[in-house]
């Protein structure tokens, strides 16, 4: 048996054309809308497959807009079966302010009898890109932390996670549990909700609390986008009818062989 | 006083490194010349380049936990080097290990991290810029507390040597590590998979696919393009998130950086992730039904189309010159 809580935030999408708010504080989500951050989709995975191995609990906590509880609910539909919803602004949460509150989330769970014995978080939120929430939070919690792991096995109550080393090859961690892993896309592929998953998540009841403390701020003045790079493209044609002209180009590029 | 985490491979210092080292005394300079020092863990520095590079000393941190990789114990070591130097900046290359060993540092020194700068806007306070949303967006970021902690984001600075070389002298210390330093130490390592995108990576052409090949059958012609130029086919994100393609075919932010003479994305939008990782190429011919897709406006050539329609005419063109 496993205890899984996997840290997941609403996030705008920014796969497309991104856009600033007003204040330029923030992404816009309003045209875009808004998902899970990329990574905390293979972390919902990771530890939906270890609780199919190993029985347990999937748990999921996300500390952010009342809308949240949107995420929530498509991450509950592919396994995990509760959620608690830190709800706030997160306009002057820096990334110590959230782990802040997760740890507190943890350690209200531990009161309460629910000791988490593996979280899992993303390596790093799409929108902010911050790269700090996993270590943090362990660094509050006094556990053990490694990041930027793609699969993670239980062997004897200790979390075996690999992860890729600087040369392309693949290194292992072996952490004593309870502890922190944060997870980079790639090592599992995220699955898609049932029907049955998508009516089980409706009716989960989502734990809702509040910050524990006043955020000590993320030092942000402002956004900016990068100035586009002005066309130069040369169009060869449309259709198939371009194909001559692609093969005169691959020609005098030297690329055909 | 600057202190860089310099990392190193096969080869020596890495290209990331130094261009943080790069970074670093552009910052020194503006700051009134303070000294630029490096920190390299376990290994033995290269201190002709790492003088080249305009690094004062190389503190070189050694002991027994430092053996295998630990962001924590490397975090130590780095902590302690600032005590050594009274360094009022730690910064390291924005790469996995820059970021998590920075990330440790900063929690450690209870003061705010940058991950991933491309570029410092003023001194008092401190202001960093740095990439967010995947790129798409920058931030200007205050940090008012000393040490100043940040990464540098990769090929955000171009490497340089300094205009003078220093003579770098290396001072060895072995940091204090305490048991819960080394628990997430790497326990084992093994070439895995032998890297699969490392032939990806150094292709002289690239012909890439997106969500545009429309399913998993949808590659037969971009392959048999790439085959027919020597090259190596590369994806988008879109198609090895839905299992189309492995994910060691990858271009972008989260998959391979690839800089070929040639690059033919096919179907690919030209997300900034996607572009991350395609950037470097010396020519980029798009095709896609889209004129408007960014891939299309950022590229040096493109044909407006069907890549069902345009690369097999593609194919037969080449087949017909060349008689086959
Ligand atoms: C943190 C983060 C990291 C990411 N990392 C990466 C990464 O490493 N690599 C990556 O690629 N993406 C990455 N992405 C995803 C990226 O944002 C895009 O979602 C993705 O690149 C889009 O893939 P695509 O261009 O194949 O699909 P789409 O954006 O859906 O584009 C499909 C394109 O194909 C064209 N098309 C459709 N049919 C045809 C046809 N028959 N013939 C020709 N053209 C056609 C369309 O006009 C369109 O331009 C990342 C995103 C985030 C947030
Ligand atoms: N507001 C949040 N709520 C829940 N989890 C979060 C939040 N912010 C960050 N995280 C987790 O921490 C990971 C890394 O985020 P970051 O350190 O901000 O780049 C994310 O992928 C999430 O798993």
């Amino acid at each position: 048996m496993v205890d899984v809580l996997v840290c997941v935030k609403r996030v705008p999408d920014s796969s497309g054309e991104v856009l600033l708010t007003a204040d330029a504080q923030a992404v816009d989500a309003r045209y875009v809308g808004s998902t899970l951050s990329d990574h905390d989709n293979c972390a919902v995975e990771l530890a939906t497959q270890l609780v199919e191995t190993h029985g347990g609990t999937v748990s999921l906590v996300s500390v952010g807009a009342p809308e949240s509880v949107e995420q929530l609910r498509s991450a509950l539909s592919v396994g995990p079966t509760a959620a608690t919803l830190v709800e706030t602004d997160l306009r002057d949460f820096g990334p110590a302010d959230i782990a802040h509150e997760i740890a507190e989330v943890v350690r209200a769970h531990a009161e309460l009898g629910r000791e988490h014995d593996l979280v899992l978080l993303g390596n790093d939120a799409a929108d902010t890109g911050d790269f700090q929430v996993p270590v943090r939070l362990a660094h509050a919690l006094g556990r053990p932390v490694v990041t930027g792991i793609k699969t993670v096995a239980i062997e004897n109550g200790r979390a075996l996670a690999h992860g890729d080393s600087p040369d392309g090859g693949r290194e292992t961690f072996d952490l004593p549990l309870p502890a922190v892993v944060a997870v980079s896309e790639g090592g599992v592929s995220p699955r898609y909700p049932t029907i049955k998953g998508r009516m089980g998540a409706k009716k989960v009841e989502i734990e809702m609390r509040t910050p524990t403390r006043e955020p000590h701020g993320s030092g942000r003045v402002r956004l900016t986008l990068p100035p586009p790079a002005p066309s130069t493209v040369q169009v060869l044609g449309e259709g198939p009818e371009a194909a001559p002209a692609v093969v005169d180009l691959f020609q005098s590029l030297g690329v055909l062989r | 006083m600057i202190v860089v985490l310099i990392e190193t491979d096969a080869e020596g210092v890495t290209e990331t490194s130094l261009e943080t080292l790069r970074f670093a005394r552009d910052l020194a300079a503006e700051g009134g010349g303070v000294p630029v020092h490096g920190l390299v863990v376990g290994s033995v520095p290269d201190t002709d380049e790492l003088g080249k590079h305009g690094v004062s000393t190389v503190y070189v941190a050694r002991g027994e936990g430092l053996a295998s990789y630990s962001a924590a114990a490397w975090a130590a070591a780095l902590v302690e080097a600032r005590e050594r130097t009274g360094a009022v900046v730690l910064t390291a290359a924005g790469t996995p290990r820059g970021n998590e060993v920075l990330a440790h540092v900063a929690t450690r020194l209870d003061v705010p991290m940058a991950a991933n700068a491309v570029a410092f806007e003023g001194l008092a306070p401190l202001v960093v810029k740095r990439q967010v949303a995947g790129g798409a967006a920058l931030e200007e970021m205050q940090l008012p507390a000393r040490p100043a902690v940040f990464t540098v984001a990769g090929h955000a600075v171009e490497a340089r040597p300094a205009d003078q070389a220093t003579e770098a002298v290396v001072e060895e210390f072995e940091p204090g590590l305490e048991a819960a330093d080394l628990v997430g130490r790497v326990v084992s390592t093994e070439p895995g998979v032998p890297d699969q995108s490392g032939d990806l990576r150094s292709a002289r052409v690239v012909v890439g696919a997106g969500r545009g090949a429309g399913g998993p059958d949808g590659f037969g012609a971009v392959s048999e393009l790439a085959d027919l130029l020597g090259g190596q086919l590369g994806v988008s994100r879109v198609v090895t998130s839905l299992g189309w393609r492995p994910h060691h075919e990858q271009v972008g932010q989260t998959g391979s950086r690839i800089a070929p003479n040639l690059y033919v994305p096919c179907g690919i939008s030209g997300a900034i992730q996607h572009w991350a990782g395609c950037a470097s190429s010396k020519t980029i011919l798009a095709i896609n039904t889209d004129a408007e897709a960014p891939m299309m406006t950022k590229a040096t050539y493109a044909v407006v189309g069907d890549m069902h329609e345009v690369v097999p005419a593609i194919v037969d063109e080449i087949r017909r010159r060349s008689g086959t």
